[in-house]
């Protein structure tokens, strides 16, 4: 096996991965970074509304404001002073991704152009704000060419399409992983001292979803099987306006710019279920109001679906009703320009133009709250003590800090993944000086090789798309939106007998070692049944319900018990593992604490958690 | 790119599905005997109109031959993975729709790049030309004093924001007759890419840039044939950025290229 030598391997290539490789990289450190895609191909390029960042150009805004929505839209299970550090380095970072070229749309003033996002308020709730930094709507696309570009500027190693299939850990550090090379189907150890997980998702667990093919959360199931426990597993994000059946995204960008969702009888529910923030409550809240006009029989055609609307006409006249000025009024050019992408994909997709006909959209599977847990700092924690695994760090969606909590609020992911991306890089950059290299096993790989062989080798009769597909559809009925006890045990059950299937009775058609695409879906999918799991576990085990996690059995929020983070650790039997879920990691309330420390009465507390109520 | 409107999904029970034959270019440099590219045809029954093209190539591969390899991610149109030439065109899987095929499609990779395996071809020349034209903002002033914003009208952004869609997926570079006739040619992706950066206004290497695309592979290899802009995928004005670009180098300056009335 080749080995590869660096200070610090990024794994993966999105924003997060690529905010570190750049920081760590201008920080000193030599830098390698191992992506199993082309870095552009990442799924950082498909995130559309904007960047939050309190920078004030067209309405009075500050960090604390941005904090207080950060922990509010996640249900208060945010850690309080991570939330801080997201709202307070977001302006910082948006300003520096200005300074490496971004071309973000410009205000009149020639500054910044913002616009409004879900749950995105000034003074602590009280209206809606202009916060989400935008380039067109394909803002998750600038900021991944531009890191790219200046990757490529600073000259930083990159290995494309190595795909990472292990960490290595010795004695509690982590000290490289191996990796495949797609191209000739080789293995190669990474040996670095610090190793960066920035992976992404795995929203390919559900059936409807906007994830990309390659979200299957290696990084995640890696180190899960490796020791790490994963954390808030059970909290899963469905964005409300995925393009009806395929889960597309459609913005909420466009609900920013005035687009309301409409029932089968016309009616704007979202008045119902969010008098104030209306259809730009959180995600969770439009959701589930989706979900439940369908049960009372109210979506569109009764097929589950219901409409977006960004007709001018429709908006202005919900405008008018407001009393907004004419000023604000939008006309077909307006949606031409600001939406663009939107327009493309339902003109190609659908035949649906939305200048003129509203689109159908239902929730699809979005984003990971959860993952592997890290301090601030980006570095890997291990337990409830907060015990980091030297050599380890993470960040993006595959990391949980915690800012998002228990919902993820619009723009965050970005905001997320430049923030800690960047702190990361930092930290490695001081961390590489600091410390020796930890020397390898001699058996480096050898496990994860014999597992390759596994599959290649299977002779079972269960195609991997069967069992994906399986998986998809139960994820989708029993672990999505609303859950019960029973549907989780039926979800639980289900992904058992479909683990068994994987290491017993397995078949793949391809054999050779170019591109085995066959092989590495395979795999994939076994991270994919690793952390289907894992959510399921986790969300059992989680009687109440808090942001996106909604059960039915428990449908009230319940701090005296919950106020905590579920830790999912795995005992490394990969095969047949054996799941135990604590929660025993409590959430970080320090902003909440001052208030009282001050004297602050009950009622003038602002980060005291209380119902969420948009 | 013409549109073609079809019925929204929710009509789509009234409409007729149909059977589709897929004849695909495939060659496995490990397998022996399918070393040299060869055809293979698959059928595929129940598909919808409005089924996109990776989709059915996923059937084929989860159903029938899981060797079939191809690239892909996102399937929307926005990763770049999926470039293939799709009944003589080149297009992306996963943003053509079977309704505008019909139902014989026959599927190869983009031309110009070695093929390694089945439809994935060999991208490393590819990036090589995209980093000559120096893909990246350059601009060594001092910040603004104020900690903020580099300052830039919205009109200023907007000549250059056709050039900032594009996704490298290289539809328009292995579309180009130019290219193929000779690889080093910088291809206009590599133009587009430069055309970014170029035209804007906060930019401070456009001439180094085109000093790089007035050398003999640099622009002056395109000879309008005008195959790229049509087999953009982001409908990216592919031909008339190479123009503005030809045009900047004969003037010497960027300034009223693209806007003659402009004031700098």
């Amino acid at each position: 096996m080749q080995i590869h030598k660096h200070d610090a391997i990024i794994i993966g290539a999105g924003g997060a991965g690529l905010m570190a490789a750049l920081y760590a990289s201008k920080g000193g450190a030599d830098v390698a970074v191992v992506s199993k895609l082309y870095p552009t191909r990442s799924h950082t390029g498909t995130a559309q509304g904007g960047i939050g960042a309190a920078l004030g150009n067209l309405d009075d805004d500050k960090p604390i404001y941005h904090t207080y929505d950060t922990i509010k839209g996640g249900d208060y299970l945010t850690d309080q002073h991570a939330a801080k550090i997201l709202a307070e380095n977001a302006v910082d970072a948006v300003i520096e991704l200005e300074h490496m070229g971004l071309p973000f749309d410009r205000t009149s003033a020639m500054r910044i152009s913002q616009r409004r996002f879900g749950g995105h308020t000034r003074e602590f709730g009280k209206e809606l704000v202009r916060r989400a930094c935008h380039a067109a709507d394909r803002t998750g696309h600038m900021i991944l060419q531009t890191l790219y570009q200046q990757c490529i500027k600073n000259e930083v190693t990159f290995f494309d399409e190595f795909q990472v299939v292990d960490m290595i850990v010795v004695d509690g550090v982590c000290a490289g992983v191996v990796a495949i090379e797609l191209g000739t189907g080789e293995f190669h150890i990474f040996h670095g001292k610090a190793n960066f997980f920035a992976t992404g998702g795995w929203g390919r667990c559900w059936s409807v979803t906007s994830n990309a093919h390659a979200l299957t959360g290696d990084g995640a199931a890696i180190a899960l099987r490796r020791g790490v426990p994963l954390q808030d597993m059970e909290f899963f994000q469905f964005h409300p306006t995925g393009i009806y059946r395929m889960g597309i995204l459609i913005t909420e960008g466009v609900r920013g710019e005035g687009g309301v969702l409409i029932n089968d009888r016309g009616e704007r529910f979202m008045e119902r279920y969010a008098p104030s923030a209306k259809d730009l409550a959180s995600r969770d809240v439009v959701s589930r109001a989706i979900y439940l006009e369908t049960r009372a029989g109210r979506s569109i055609k009764n097929r589950g679906y219901v409409h977006l609307d960004i007709r001018p006409q429709t908006v202005n006249r919900y405008f008018a009703e407001e009393g907004k000025d004419r000023s604000d009024f939008i006309d077909d050019a307006t949606v031409e320009r600001k939406l663009p992408d939107i327009l493309d994909f339902c003109r190609t997709y659908l035949g649906v133009d939305p200048v003129h006909e509203p689109m159908p959209v239902q929730p699809t599977a979005h984003y990971a709250m959860g993952g592997i847990p890290t301090n601030v700092e980006a570095e890997v924690v291990i337990d409830a003590a907060g015990t980091l695994m030297p050599g380890a760090f993470a960040a993006g969606e595959t990391a949980c800090v915690s800012v998002h909590g228990a919902n993820r609020l619009g723009t965050n992911s970005l905001v997320d993944l430049v923030v800690f991306g960047r702190r990361g890089g930092m930290r490695m950059a001081n961390y590489v000086k600091s410390v020796d290299w930890t020397d390898l096993p001699k058996d480096a790989g050898g496990e994860i090789q014999a597992e390759f062989e596994r599959i290649r080798n299977g002779s079972g009769k269960s195609r991997p798309g069967e069992l994906r597909a399986k998986m998809q559809q139960t994820m989708m009925d029993n672990v999505g939106v609303f859950r019960t006890q029973e549907t989780l045990q039926q979800g639980i059950d289900d992904l058992a007998e479909l683990r068994e299937s994987f290491y017993k009775d397995l078949q793949i058609d391809d054999k050779s070692r170019v591109f085995n695409t066959d092989l590495m879906e395979a795999w994939e999918l076994g991270c994919l049944l690793d952390l289907a799991d894992v959510t399921a576990r986790a969300a059992i085990e989680r009687k109440e319900s808090r942001g996106a996690h909604s059960r039915e059995d428990y449908q009230q929020r319940d701090d005296d018990n919950y106020l905590a983070h579920s830790l999912a650790q795995h005992d490394g039997n990969w095969a047949a593992p054996n799941i135990q879920t604590s929660f025993d990691k409590k959430v970080d309330l320090s902003l909440w604490e001052a208030e009282i420390a001050q004297g602050i009465a009950d009622d003038q507390q602002k980060f005291r958690p209380k119902e969420r109520v948009y | 790119m013409q549109k073609v409107l079809i019925e929204p999904p929710a009509n789509q029970g009234d409409l007729t599905n149909m059977d589709v034959t897929f004849k695909i270019r495939r060659r496995n440099p490990d397998v022996p005997g399918q070393q040299k590219p060869y055809w293979q045809e698959f059928t595929l029954n129940e598909v919808e109109p409005t089924d996109r093209v990776l989709e059915l190539l996923h059937r084929i591969k989860w159903e029938q031959d899981g060797s079939l390899s191809l690239r892909r991610s996102c399937a929307h149109g926005v990763c770049g993975s999926d470039a293939m030439r799709i009944n003589g065109v080149n297009r992306l899987a996963c943003k053509i729709l079977v309704r505008d095929l019909g139902e014989k499609i026959q599927v190869e990779p983009i031309l110009g790049l070695p093929v390694i395996k089945d439809l994935i071809v060999d991208m490393q020349p590819f990036f090589d030309h995209y980093k000559q034209v120096m893909p990246f903002f350059v601009n060594d002033e001092p910040l603004p004093a104020d900690g903020r914003e580099r300052l830039q009208t919205q009109s200023d952004r907007e000549q250059f924001d056709d050039s900032t869609k594009c996704i490298l997926c290289a539809c328009c570079t292995t579309a180009c007759p130019s290219f193929w006739a000779n690889d080093q040619y910088v291809g206009p992706a590599a133009i587009v890419q430069a055309h970014r950066f170029i035209f804007d206004t906060r930019d401070q290497a456009g001439e180094e840039r085109l000093d790089v695309l007035g050398e003999p592979n640099g622009v002056w290899r395109c000879r309008t044939i005008f195959n790229c802009t049509p087999a953009c995928p982001r409908d990216i004005e592919v031909t008339k950025a190479i123009g503005e670009v030809k045009l900047a180098i004969r003037k010497g300056t960027t300034v009223g290229i693209i806007r003659p009335d402009a004031i700098h």
